[in-house]
């Protein structure tokens, strides 16, 4: 059985530490915040300027000056702050955020990413994702691992590039990959997915360390 | 010459010229000038640059400017939720050049500090970086961005005074500070006009130096683009 898009955030979720400073992209990354344990005290960062992002409000609380990057309704928890774009964009390329989740279209197995553009089809443009990749201390990568049958795990991207060399790792509805200093490695296992499946639906090369 | 006007077709006499490039505050439709953007619609001018994250709704923000065909070329980094836009775009007649988010920031905040450009990490190795210097420091890549100066700010505050002294409210702030540093004219609109001395002089987030008008906006529609809630 592959993971589910909620075992996935789940799974990117016990990537977080005490105290880290994170940025979640729109799609299966938002989910992430649902699996944040308790006990752990990390803070939200949401680019369009605000640190501390609290859950959605209640009907009588929505406040149309109060919203995250995906321009959705939030709210303020007691330690939040608030900053300009150019502040917000220091955090972010300044190296100041431990860890970026984000969602892709392709992954090379040289750590390429490709998340912003499909030639031929409406550019909406690449927001804050290429300061993202290029900015913080750590990027994870929550993606199907096939899309009508087509691998996004590719050698080489063929989708114009939101940054080369960023990602870290990579989680996918059949397994996790690291890149480690002697390449990309398959380190994790979907329950009941098999090497075999994985490597029939994946064109980069990697190497196998599970764990 | 007194900042204060009594409404945006005032505090914009005189500064509207066509072909002129102008930037504006706001993220997606949260804190944007919608008052001036409004009487810049009325006055007709046309052949504008933009200089703004976001490209507003169809019918609503900077889509307003673009029913009117009053907007050549947006320099934005996101404009996904404007169908007009995209058949604008796809029939020539409208230029888009996308900056990645954090570099539209930077290029307005410098350009309003006279830096004429910086380096950055941001779009190296993508097609942001064609055609543009990429130079080593300390072993890594960075690419040269330029910073802007737009003939024309406009931005939105949640309280100004007289002075042109501005305090924005939660995420409603954004772009406006770095739009206001970067136009040769900013025209501020605010939702309180606070009597000079009322504002704590600690909690400026705009000082008035970078504003040369402001009004106060009759009435605020403030649209919600996603309005999401949890149940109570």
């Amino acid at each position: 059985m592959p993971w589910t898009r909620e075992q996935m955030a789940e799974r990117a979720a016990g990537e977080l530490q005490e105290g880290f400073y994170i940025n979640l992209g729109i799609g299966i990354p938002t989910l992430v915040a649902n699996y944040i344990p308790k006990t752990l005290r990390v803070v939200l960062q949401s680019e369009n300027g605000m640190l501390g992002i609290g859950p959605f409000p209640r009907e009588n609380e929505v406040d149309p000056d109060l919203i995250n990057a995906g321009k959705q309704t939030v709210t303020e928890l007691p330690y939040t702050s608030y900053f300009d774009s150019a502040t917000s964009f220091a955090m972010i390329r300044g190296g100041h955020i431990d860890l970026a989740i984000l969602g892709a279209m392709q992954v090379s197995e040289q750590g390429d990413i490709a998340n912003w553009m499909v030639p031929g089809k409406m550019v909406k443009g690449m927001g804050g994702a290429m300061d993202l990749v290029a900015g913080v201390k750590r990027v994870i990568v929550l993606m199907e691992h096939n899309v009508k049958n087509e691998a996004k795990l590719v050698k080489k991207c063929s989708l114009p590039l939101t940054g080369s060399k960023v990602v870290n790792k990579i989680i996918t509805d059949l397994g996790e990959f690291e890149f480690r200093p002697d390449g990309l490695t398959l380190t994790a296992l979907a329950p009941g997915v098999t090497a075999d499946e994985v490597k029939a639906k994946t064109e980069a090369s990697y190497k196998i360390a599970l764990q | 010459m007194p900042k204060l006007h009594k409404n945006a077709t005032e505090a914009l006499a005189g500064l509207l010229k066509d072909n002129m490039t102008i930037a504006a505050g706001g993220f997606g439709l949260c804190g944007i000038p919608e008052h001036c953007i409004e009487a810049i619609k009325q006055s007709g001018v046309k052949g504008l640059t933009i200089v703004s994250n976001n490209a507003g709704v169809d019918g609503f923000g900077l889509g307003k400017l673009m029913e009117k065909g009053q907007i050549r070329k947006m320099i934005s980094s996101y404009v996904g939720e404007n169908k007009l836009f995209a058949e604008l775009f796809l029939a020539g007649k409208l230029e888009v050049e996308f900056n990645p988010q954090g570099t539209l920031a930077e290029r307005m905040r410098a350009g309003g500090a006279g830096i004429a450009g910086f380096y950055t990490r941001t779009g190296v190795g993508t097609v942001v970086a064609e055609g543009k210097e990429v130079r080593e420091f300390d072993g890594n890549k960075y690419v040269l961005e330029r910073g802007i100066v737009a003939d024309l700010a406009i931005v939105k505050a949640w309280k100004g005074d007289e002075e042109g002294n501005l305090v924005y409210r939660r995420t409603a702030r954004n772009f406006n500070p770095l739009a206001a540093m970067c136009g040769r004219a900013t025209v501020a609109e605010v939702e309180e006009l606070a009597p000079i001395g009322t504002l704590d002089h600690d909690l400026i987030h705009t000082q008035g130096i970078f504003v040369q008008r402001l009004f106060k906006g009759e009435k605020f529609e403030k649209r919600i683009e996603q309005r999401t809630t949890r149940a109570a």
